[in-house]
C-alpha cells in the first residue's frame, strides 16, 4: 500500500465519569488508505464513535486524548486549535447518525451549506450559491433550487441526511467520516445512501471511515474493517479475509450471531454474556469472561494485536483454534 | 393445514391528526394517518408469522389490534373465531391472558418501582394462574425458563442490562401461559451479540410450550431465521404472504423484491453498486391512489395508480398483491 492518507497510532480518549477515569479508547492503532473505506465494527460502548470523533476533538469538555493521528505530515492530536479547525469541516469531514440534531433546525439548508463553503472555499457569494444548489443535486436531492430554501424539519429522513452529506462535501473533504450514518434509517433508504456514498468516493476521490454496528453494512461497503470490543481493536483486516476466517474469538462470534440463509429456526451461535462496562474491563483480554476460547492466560496477559496472515491482524492468545473453528463452522 | 387462531379480517385503522382553527375555518377536510387500510391476515396454531415492513408501513399497529390494545376502525380481529371487539368481562380477561405482547422497550414496558418478583407476581395473582402460597415456586420457575438467575426476583429492573430486562418481559408475558405471543421488535433495541441470545431463547420456548408467535421486525434477517412464514407490509397494506423459505427465494411483489435486495448480505463477495429501489416512502396521512408502491416500481404501468391489486394466489399458500404475475426485479435507474 502506497503512503496512508490517515495513520492513527496508539490513539487513547479517556473520561471522568462518576468520579473516576474511564478509558473509552485504548491503544487504538489503525491506517486509511487512498480512496479506501474503512468499516470500524462494534457494539454500543465499544469505542468506534469516540474513536471517530476524537480525531476531530468532538469529545466533550475533560475528556483526554493522547497517542498520534498523522494526517498529511501533521499529528491532529497535538495541533493547536485554530489549525485544527481549518481541517475539520475542511480537508476531513464528518456526518453524523441523526441528521435531525446534527442539522440546525432554524436555518435552511441553503444557509447551512454555504456557511460551510465560506469557511472553506474561496468561493465569492454567487459562487456559493451556484455550487449549494450543485451539492444538493450531486446528492440526489430532486428540485434542489427550490429545497435549498426549506428547513430541515420539512425533509425527510433520507433527504436529511443526503443534506447532511451535501454540506459535509462543500470543502471537498479528502476523508469522510461516517458515525452510523444509516441507523436510523429504513432499509430501501439506507441502501440508497450507502451507494450515494459509494459513488461520491470515487467521483470525488475521498476515503471513508465508516462506523457501523451492522455487520451486513460492513460486507456491502468496506474494503477493509477493523473490529472493536471495550475499546480496542481486536481485529483488523480485509473485510472478505475476516468474514471468511475471522481470528478472534470475538468476531467469530459475532459473525455466528447474525442469522445466515440455510439455518432457519436453528439456534445460532451467539455469544453469552454481555459487553463489559468501561468502569469494569476484565484484566487480561477484556473478552475473556465471555469466550469459549478462554484459558488462563487470557484472563492475565493482555494479547497484543499482531498479523496473522499479511495485512490481518488479531489480538487473540488463541488466534489458530479460532480460525480452525471458524473453518469448521 | 393448521387452524387459524387469529385473523385479521380487512382490517383498518386510523388515527386523525389534530384540525387547527384555520384548518377547521378554512373547511379543509380532517386528516389521519391511515396507519392500516384493509388488512387480511391470519395466524396458525403453533406457527412463527413473522410480519415485516419499512417504518409507517403498520407493522406495529396491527399487532396492536390484534390484541386488543387499539380498536380497529374497520374490519374485525377473530381470536378462535370470535370477534375480539364483542368480548366483555370474563371472555375478554381470558382473551387478555392468552394472547400476550411483548414491546420493543424494555426500559419503558417495565416498572422501573417494582421487583422482577412484584412485576411476576402482579401478572400472576390478576390473572390468578396458581394459588397464592405456589407464588414464589412459579416465579422461580419463570426465571429459570429464560434464565435469568434466581437472584434476579428481588432486584429492580434498572439493574440489568437490556437483554436481561427484554427476558423479565418475557417471564411476564408466559407467566399467564399465553398461547399467542405477539413480539414487536423484540430485539431491535439489542446488540447483536445479546439478540442472538433473545432468539435463541424465543426458538426454544416457542418448541417448549408450543407457542404461536406473531415476530413483528423490520430485520429480515431475523425474520427470516425465526419464522414459519412471512408477510409483507407496504404504507398499511399486506402486500405478500409466503412461506420464508419462498417469500425469500421467489418474491413476487416488487416492493418486497426491493426490500430483500436492499437489505445488506452478509457475503462481501456479492455487492451491489445500484440502489434497489428509488424514491422515498409516501407519507401514510396521503398514501398514493392504486397501489401503494406505484410512485416507486419499476414496473408500474397505467393500470396501478388507478386500480388497487387484491391478494391473489402465487403459489401453494403464496400470495402477492400486484397486477403483474411474476415481474422480474430490477434496481433502480
Amino acid at each position: 500500500m502506497s503512503a496512508p492518507l490517515l495513520s492513527v497510532r496508539g490513539l487513547t480518549a479517556r473520561f471522568r465519569a462518576g468520579g473516576r477515569e474511564v478509558t473509552a479508547v485504548d491503544d487504538v492503532s489503525f491506517d486509511v488508505g487512498e480512496g479506501e473505506v474503512l468499516g470500524l465494527v462494534g457494539e454500543s460502548g465499544s469505542g468506534k464513535s469516540v474513536t471517530l470523533r476524537s480525531l476531530l476533538r468532538l469529545l466533550p469538555s475533560g475528556a483526554r486524548v493522547e497517542g498520534q493521528a498523522l494526517w498529511q505530515g501533521r499529528d491532529l492530536v497535538a495541533m493547536p486549535d485554530a489549525r485544527l479547525r481549518r481541517v475539520r469541516g475542511g480537508a476531513i469531514s464528518m456526518i453524523f447518525q441523526e441528521p435531525m440534531t446534527a442539522l440546525n433546525p432554524v436555518l435552511p439548508v441553503r444557509v447551512q451549506i454555504e456557511e460551510s463553503l465560506r469557511a472553506h472555499t474561496a468561493l465569492d457569494r454567487a459562487g456559493r450559491r451556484a455550487r449549494a444548489r450543485e451539492l444538493l443535486d450531486l446528492v440526489g436531492i430532486p428540485d434542489a433550487a427550490r429545497r435549498l430554501d426549506e428547513y430541515p424539519h420539512q425533509f425527510s429522513g433520507g433527504m436529511r441526511q443526503r443534506a447532511m452529506i451535501a454540506i459535509a462535501l462543500a470543502s471537498e473533504p479528502r476523508l469522510l467520516l461516517a458515525d452510523e450514518p444509516t441507523t436510523a434509517l429504513d432499509v430501501t433508504i439506507q441502501d440508497q445512501i450507502l451507494k450515494l456514498i459509494l459513488d461520491l468516493k470515487d467521483r470525488l476521490g475521498m476515503s471513508v471511515v465508516l462506523v457501523t454496528h451492522d455487520l451486513g453494512v460492513v460486507a456491502e461497503t468496506c474494503s477493509r474493517m477493523a473490529v472493536m470490543y471495550a475499546g480496542r481493536i481486536v481485529e483488523q483486516g480485509g473485510v472478505r479475509e475476516v468474514f471468511a476466517s475471522p481470528r478472534h474469538a470475538y468476531t467469530l462470534g459475532l459473525l455466528g450471531s447474525v442469522p445466515r440463509a440455510g439455518t432457519e429456526r436453528s439456534a445460532l451461535r451467539s455469544i453469552e454474556g454481555t459487553p463489559p462496562g468501561l468502569a469494569a474491563i476484565p484484566p487480561g483480554c477484556a473478552f475473556n469472561p465471555r469466550c469459549a476460547f478462554a484459558t488462563t492466560v487470557c484472563r492475565e496477559v493482555r494479547p497484543d494485536l499482531s498479523p496473522r496472515t499479511p495485512g490481518h491482524l488479531a489480538a487473540c492468545h488463541h488466534s489458530d483454534r479460532v480460525a480452525q473453528a471458524s473453518l469448521a463452522a | 393445514m393448521t387452524e387459524a387462531i387469529l385473523t385479521a379480517e380487512g382490517v383498518s385503522k386510523d388515527f386523525p391528526l389534530p384540525r387547527s382553527l384555520s384548518d377547521r375555518l378554512a373547511g379543509r377536510p380532517a386528516r389521519a394517518v391511515h396507519a392500516l387500510s384493509g388488512v387480511t391476515l391470519e395466524v396458525r396454531r403453533g406457527e412463527t408469522l413473522g410480519i415485516v415492513g419499512e417504518s409507517g408501513c403498520g407493522k406495529s399497529t396491527l399487532a396492536r389490534c390484534l390484541v386488543r390494545l387499539h380498536e380497529v376502525d374497520g374490519g374485525r380481529v377473530t381470536y378462535g373465531g370470535t370477534d375480539v371487539a364483542t368480548l366483555t368481562g370474563a371472555e375478554r380477561r381470558a382473551f387478555n391472558r392468552r394472547v400476550q405482547m411483548i414491546f420493543q422497550d424494555p426500559y419503558g414496558s417495565l416498572n422501573p418501582r417494582m421487583t422482577v418478583r412484584q412485576i411476576l407476581a402482579e401478572a400472576l395473582s390478576v390473572h390468578r394462574m396458581v394459588p397464592t402460597a405456589r407464588i414464589p415456586d412459579r416465579i422461580a420457575e419463570l426465571l429459570a425458563l429464560v434464565r435469568l438467575p434466581s437472584d434476579a426476583a428481588d432486584r429492580h429492573p434498572h439493574a440489568f442490562s437490556g437483554g436481561q430486562r427484554q427476558r423479565i418481559g418475557i417471564a411476564r408475558a408466559l407467566s399467564v401461559e399465553p398461547e399467542v405471543l405477539v413480539a414487536d421488535e423484540l430485539v431491535s433495541a439489542l446488540d447483536v451479540s445479546v439478540q442472538a441470545q433473545v432468539v435463541n431463547l424465543l426458538l426454544e420456548l416457542q418448541e417448549r410450550l408450543r407457542l404461536t408467535v406473531v415476530f413483528v421486525a423490520h430485520d429480515l434477517r431475523l425474520v427470516r431465521h425465526i419464522s414459519h412464514r412471512v408477510a409483507v407490509m407496504y404504507l398499511g397494506k399486506v402486500v405478500e404472504v409466503a412461506p420464508t423459505a419462498t417469500l425469500f427465494d421467489d418474491p413476487r411483489h416488487p416492493y418486497t423484491q426491493a426490500l430483500l435486495h436492499a437489505a445488506p448480505s452478509l457475503d462481501p463477495g456479492s455487492r451491489s453498486r445500484r440502489a434497489a429501489a428509488r424514491g422515498e416512502l409516501p407519507s401514510p396521512i396521503a398514501p398514493p391512489p392504486g397501489c401503494p408502491f406505484n410512485t416507486r416500481c419499476p414496473h408500474a404501468f397505467d393500470r396501478c395508480p388507478a386500480e388497487v391489486p387484491f391478494l391473489t394466489s402465487r403459489g401453494p399458500d403464496h400470495v402477492a398483491a400486484c397486477h403483474l404475475a411474476a415481474p422480474r426485479f430490477e434496481s433502480a435507474r
